[in-house]
């Protein structure tokens, strides 16, 4: 049970943060740009110049001849002349490129070389295109030229496909995709939380600075602890972040469905893409990603990634809670204190970048049970599921640093926001907590 | 009976005694001065009575309890260094701080239509800090200090800032609590406003307790035996064994008797000198003079 004051910090906290405009918008506008984003991106990957280069073509083994589709990009013309005639037509300055095709070698030795002129070097998109085209053309005229049968060159390809199997009956069931699906999961996880630590935590700090700086600090605490002062804020402010992750959960999927229906897919095409199981490139494994997602244990990943939230928010932001109080007036004079507390955020980060790829090496059990990084390296691991003891040990630790930094930032906080004026040093904070009040 | 004692309370701050062996006690219902130059330890003094820091030694009694290091709710305090959140209401800001003293929120916004009618800013109340005049920011100030009503209340140089319309008001207020039975410490550098509105003082200087008492005890204690005489027309002869003039202002001298002259035998010889008397009143010396005359 929250005693009555803290829980009224923590209402006031939590209101006044949640009415203001900049939560408003930010908790509208982020959903928003994520779908700008989605967009955006989706439309610079479909883009396609309009603009075709003029190429003049010199083709001896007539593989282009055709009328090839799928160069559409480039405008081509032919041309019989030899080298130097071609060079002759392409220095008049009529084409922008010129594409020199020589006739094929029937050893099939080697590489197929064919030149390619311009004064611009070659885009990634349109040489892929043409070596491309060029190559499935070679393939087939050599299929033809050595009379092989289609079904025979299919049996040549060889595809392989790892099928995980568990060593006892009840663990789930695994697939190739299980590794990916974990990773994926624990980076989003990890991620989340770094986020929130972050942003969160530098805004305990500010309200902290900002009741210092409007000296209304001296009020509150003839009437407040200042422990539940800052316990109250803290669970206020966790309470915000709750409540934006909460409402984004709620609208981005919301809003990425009623774009859908504003610009409806066609859903024929999309029909037609499940009825002939033609899916399209990159998404293979689509239905392996979906079972996976089934096969997670939910019921184990969403406690877990809760208490973790919970534990690294409290320590982290109790510690800017003290950096808050140790601060003078000016909140531009505290880079110099947040630095050890960013820190290990920012290592942990890139721990977790480490863990999803290796969820078991020495490097990440480790990191996921030291109390600053476990709240961010732990999440990103819980779909990997590790041993219950690496857990056990793991939030043991987190909870009692969280119970400490509490304790420890309470020490600093009773000092520092009656002290006015100037920033406090390191040494100063070291002196408040051991100080009685 | 006194509402508050405190007895050889002391407290230091890494090797530094802010607050050494002070002993007082407010009585009920009167307006009590907390005096002393800025550093003198008033504020260290307050704090702890306010329960916000712990005495090193020394014992705090409110009506009779021990209270050392106990945040009350039947204080109020209005600290020297004070503001209010710019961003919230008026009334949010005040209910807030009216429900941290315990009173439920019915209460509170009965309470603070009550204030801020008396104070005139009944339309302010959805008004954010921001838009409040300093004036008016001051006042929410007070009514935040009083609106749960508390038994003690403690301002700390509640004047500052304040324009002279303002400052009245306040002091008004104030004078009506004290008439409602509550006692109010009135802490300053100022001694003038103390001995305007104050019936008994403590002064503190470098943390020690100097000189406390009832003002005009005080005063009558410290009196240096100066009298004010005004004349029409002046005396002919000015020697005398009884007094030494100090000061001669035209037609109005400063005089000190001397120990165990007579007022009377004084008015006496200015008589017999052929002097027409137009005023004539002991001169008791301001807290300032005592303060300085204690302390040199």
């Amino acid at each position: 049970m929250i005693r009555g004051n803290i829980w009224l910090v923590l209402q006031r906290e939590y209101m006044t943060r949640v009415k203001r405009r900049s939560f408003i918008l930010v908790t509208l506008l982020t959903p928003l740009a994520f779908l700008m984003f989605f967009i955006v991106a989706g439309l610079i990957f479909t883009y396609q110049s309009d603009e075709k280069t003029r190429i003049l073509v010199k083709d001896e083994p007539g593989l282009l001849e055709d009328g090839n589709n799928q160069l559409r990009r480039f405008e081509l013309y032919f041309t019989d002349d030899e080298k130097a005639g071609f060079m002759a037509l392409l220095q008049e300055g009529d084409y922008e490129a010129g594409l020199w095709l020589p006739a094929l070698d029937t050893s099939y030795g080697g590489p197929y070389k064919y030149e390619f002129y311009s004064d611009q070097p070659l885009d990634i998109e349109s040489s892929s295109l043409l070596s491309r085209t060029l190559r499935s053309r070679l393939r087939a005229e050599r299929i033809a030229t050595l009379k092989i049968e289609e079904d025979i060159l299919e049996q040549l390809e060889i595809e392989t496909r790892l099928d995980q199997r568990p060593i006892t009956e009840s663990s789930r069931n695994l697939n190739e995709m299980t590794g990916v699906v974990a990773a994926a999961l624990g980076g989003i996880m990890g991620y989340i939380m770094f986020f929130v630590i972050l942003l969160f935590g530098v805004q305990v700090m500010r309200s902290v600075t900002e009741e210092k700086s409007n000296r209304i600090v001296e009020v509150i605490i003839s009437s407040v602890r200042p422990f539940d002062l800052m316990l109250g804020k803290i669970l206020g402010s966790s309470a915000v972040s709750l409540t934006q992750i909460l409402i984004w959960l709620i609208l981005i999927p919301a809003s990425a469905l009623i774009v859908q229906l504003m610009i409806p897919m066609d859903m024929s095409e999309a029909e037609a893409l499940t009825q002939t199981a033609q899916i399209p490139e990159g998404f293979e494994n689509l239905p392996l990603v979906i079972e996976q997602l089934g096969e997670i244990n939910w019921w184990f990943i969403v406690p877990l990634f809760l208490f973790y939230f919970v534990a690294g928010f409290l320590i982290y932001s109790s510690l800017f809670a003290a950096i808050g109080a140790a601060l003078g007036d000016d909140i531009n004079e505290g880079q110099s204190l947040t630095i050890p507390v960013v820190v290990p955020i920012v290592l942990a980060v890139y721990i977790m970048f480490q863990a999803v790829r290796e969820p078991n090496s020495s490097l990440a059990i480790w990191s996921s049970i030291f109390p600053f990084f476990s709240s961010i390296v732990m999440p990103s691991r819980l779909a990997f599921e590790p041993d219950s003891w690496q857990i056990g040990l793991s939030m043991l630790v987190t909870a009692g640093t969280a119970v400490l930094m509490i304790w420890l930032a309470g020490r600093i906080y009773r000092v520092g926001i009656l002290m006015y004026g100037k920033k406090a040093s390191f040494r100063e904070l070291a002196k408040w907590i051991f100080s009685r009040s | 009976m006194s509402v508050l004692q405190l007895s050889r309370v002391r407290k230091e701050f890494e090797g530094h005694v802010a607050v050494d062996d002070v002993s007082f006690e407010v009585p009920k219902g009167i307006i009590f001065g907390l005096l002393g130059p800025n550093g003198a330890g008033k504020t260290t003094l307050i704090r702890m009575i306010t329960g916000i820091t712990q005495t090193d030694r020394g014992e705090i009694r409110m009506n009779g309890s021990i209270i050392n290091g106990v945040l009350n709710r039947d204080i109020g305090y209005l600290p020297e260094e004070r503001g209010l959140y710019r961003k919230m209401t008026v009334a949010d800001q005040l209910v807030y701080l009216a429900r941290l003293k315990g009173l439920s929120r019915k209460e509170a916004v009965s309470r603070l239509k009550m204030w801020l009618k008396k104070f005139g800013m009944m339309e302010w109340s959805t008004n954010k800090i921001d838009e409040l005049s300093k004036g008016m920011q001051q006042k929410i100030q007070f009514i935040a200090t009083v609106v749960h009503d508390p038994a003690l209340l403690i301002l700390d140089e509640p004047f500052t800032g304040l324009d002279p319309v303002n400052t009245n008001l306040i002091k008004e207020e104030i004078r009506k609590l004290r008439e409602r039975g509550r006692s109010i410490i009135f802490s300053t550098h100022r001694m003038e406003q103390v001995e305007e509105i104050c019936e008994q003082i403590v002064l503190v200087h470098q943390g020690r307790n100097i000189l406390s008492g009832r003002v005009d005890d005080i005063k009558e204690n410290n009196k240096l035996n100066h009298y004010v005489v005004r004349f029409y027309s002046e005396p002919r002869d000015v020697h005398s064994r009884s007094f030494d003039i100090l000061e001669m202002n035209g037609s109005q001298w400063l005089i000190k008797l001397h120990e165990g002259a007579d007022t009377n035998v004084v008015l006496g010889e200015f008589l017999a000198q052929g002097a027409r008397i137009r005023h004539f009143e002991e001169k008791l010396p301001t807290l300032n003079e005592i303060f300085i005359q204690t302390v040199a």
